[in-house]
């Protein structure tokens, strides 16, 4: 009996600690996002590595789920012969959940498996130790800059991914099945609505949050040499996917649950 | 000098620190004057490094206390405690130079970021520290992973003294290198703390090295200060841990717990 509780017990009070421990450390970041100095440079330096570096994969993801898209709501529409609804099939999954989700998971592989092995490599050589002692806060340095560029660079990174991902459907929509174009755009814009926008940005927002978060709590908890980088870049990955996936659903909640 | 001895620039008192049951520290006293080079000597994993971070306060010890200037540094946060590192410059064993920054942004770090002094400034201190550790302009533009390990020891060494610290840390500086760059590491150490009439702290398990570098010298072993004087007479101890530790004789009072970690 003793011998199936104890290890229950230990995973339940590791899991205490764990979270804790990134209770804490969201509390302090957010801290020192909000407090001066700022170090613009570093934002900046941060904004493009996230957003710019970041536009290849998030728009290439975002092109052919609008293209694929397009191609299952006909395939499926055509039988109920309910076609004309494609235009808006589209534009409403991939602003309300198909950009936000899958240009966070992108970002996620990307930028945060990148912070978790920046991060950490700093860590365990010494270097966050060393910008402490130079009277520097890597909180205020390291960690502010990433969190402040995540949340700000992560909803223009999926408005852009909204545009191509539409686009893509149009191509598929006007080239392969052969809608009018104009039609496809206006029907586009008929059925939009500024809440559907609004809440991809709004989780995007988070998202970026989150990514950032998770990739620089594993990376300044990381120890023990390059092992211990790999096991942070590999949580941070793991975690801030769970948690996209999970805050994505929390966000859909309160803004369309009535 | 009367008031040089009665204010001890470092006064460590009964410090302990335990990462668990693994007590690493249990009652650490010593005190450091100021000017004086002092070596700490001990075998690994005895908590040199560990006593260098909670002066530091990047470590929390659990008990004691630690002056600074006759000011307490345990249990100091934010601006206190970022004003009391300021007084400190350190050479870290791997050198840990930020690898994103060039060597001249390395060595202005603590100017440009801790003193808000301007770049250009800040860089003309830059080339003239790199000058002093041997170090040519045109290294200044280099990255951090295009020089030798002698280099980064140089390099952080330019960094440590780039603020003008009125105490300078070294932990392990010459372990890694051949022992003719060691010797002129050694020799850069003397000559910068003194230049800057600085207080010396220094880690290592170099002896050669710790008789260049210091004018005093202290044993860790078991979590305490065991031993501690002047370097001249650290031959005539007549202590048998000391003795046994600078001659690096393998049977002694010193047991090294190989047991402990596979048995
Ligand atoms: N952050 C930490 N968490 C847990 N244990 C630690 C930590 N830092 C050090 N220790 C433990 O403290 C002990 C002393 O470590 P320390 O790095 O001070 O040794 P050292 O005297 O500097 O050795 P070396 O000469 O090999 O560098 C070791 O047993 C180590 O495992
Ligand atoms: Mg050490």
């Amino acid at each position: 009996m003793i011998s199936v509780l104890q290890p229950l017990g230990r995973t339940f009070l590791s899991f205490l600690t764990v979270t804790g421990r990134l209770a804490i450390f969201t509390g302090n970041a957010v801290s020192h996002c909000v407090r001066p100095p700022f170090y613009p440079r570093m934002i900046l330096r941060q904004m493009v590595d996230i957003g710019y570096y970041s536009l290849p994969v998030v728009g290439l993801t975002a092109i052919f789920t609008g293209m694929v898209l397009a191609l299952q709501s006909y395939t499926g529409f055509a039988r109920f012969s309910a076609e004309s609804a494609i235009p808006n099939v589209v534009v409403v999954s991939i602003t309300r959940e198909l950009g936000p989700v899958l240009a966070g998971l992108m970002v996620a592989g990307r930028v945060g498996a990148a912070m978790a092995a920046e991060i950490g490599t700093m860590r365990v050589t010494e270097q966050i130790d060393a910008l402490t002692t130079l009277a520097t806060n890597p909180f205020k340095y390291l960690i502010a800059p990433r969190l402040l560029a995540g949340t700000a660079v992560l909803p223009l990174l999926v408005l852009i991914a909204d545009i191509i991902g539409v686009f893509g459907g149009y191509l598929v929509s006007v080239y392969k099945l052969g809608f009018n174009g104009a039609t496809y755009i206006s029907n586009t814009l008929e059925f939009l609505e500024v809440q559907d926008v609004v809440s991809g940005l709004v989780k995007a927002a988070v998202f970026g949050f989150l990514i950032a978060l998770m990739g620089c709590y594993n990376g300044y908890h990381s120890r023990g040499g390059a092992q211990g980088v790999g096991a942070a870049t590999t949580n941070a990955v793991v975690s801030a996917s769970i948690l996209i996936l999970s805050f994505n659903y929390l966000i859909t909640e309160l803004f369309f649950a009535r | 000098m009367t008031l040089a001895n009665a204010l001890p620039k470092i006064q460590i008192r009964d410090l302990q620190v335990a990462f668990g049951s693994n007590k690493v520290l249990q009652g650490v006293n010593l005190d450091i004057a100021p000017g004086d080079s002092l070596v700490v000597i001990g075998g690994s994993g005895s908590g040199k490094s560990v006593l260098l971070k909670c002066i530091l306060g990047l470590l929390h010890p659990q008990a004691g206390s630690i002056k600074i200037d006759g000011e307490e540094v345990v249990g100091l946060t934010g601006d206190e405690l970022e004003a009391v590192r300021h007084k400190i410059g350190m050479l870290f064993q791997s050198a840990a130079l930020f690898d994103s920054l060039t060597v001249w942004e390395n060595v202005a770090f603590g100017l440009t970021q801790g003193e808000k002094m301007p770049r250009q400034e800040a860089k003309q201190v830059a080339l003239k520290r790199l000058a002093e550790v041997g170090l040519q302009a045109q290294v200044g533009e280099l990255m951090p992973s295009e020089l030798s390990g002698g280099m980064k020891k140089r390099v952080g060494l330019a960094r440590a003294i780039a603020t003008e610290p009125d105490i300078i840390f070294f932990d392990e500086p010459t372990t890694g290198l051949d022992p003719i760059m060691g010797a002129m590491i050694d020799k850069l150490i003397v000559e910068v703390t003194q230049a800057a009439g600085a207080t010396g702290l220094t880690i290592t398990h170099d002896m050669a090295s710790a008789r260049r570098i210091s004018n005093r010298m202290a044993m860790l072993f078991e979590g305490r200060i065991i031993w501690d004087g002047a370097t001249d007479q650290v031959e005539a101890c007549g202590n048998p841990y000391v003795e046994q530790f600078i001659n690096g004789r393998p049977d002694g009072p010193i047991e090294m717990k190989i047991q402990d970690h596979f048995g």
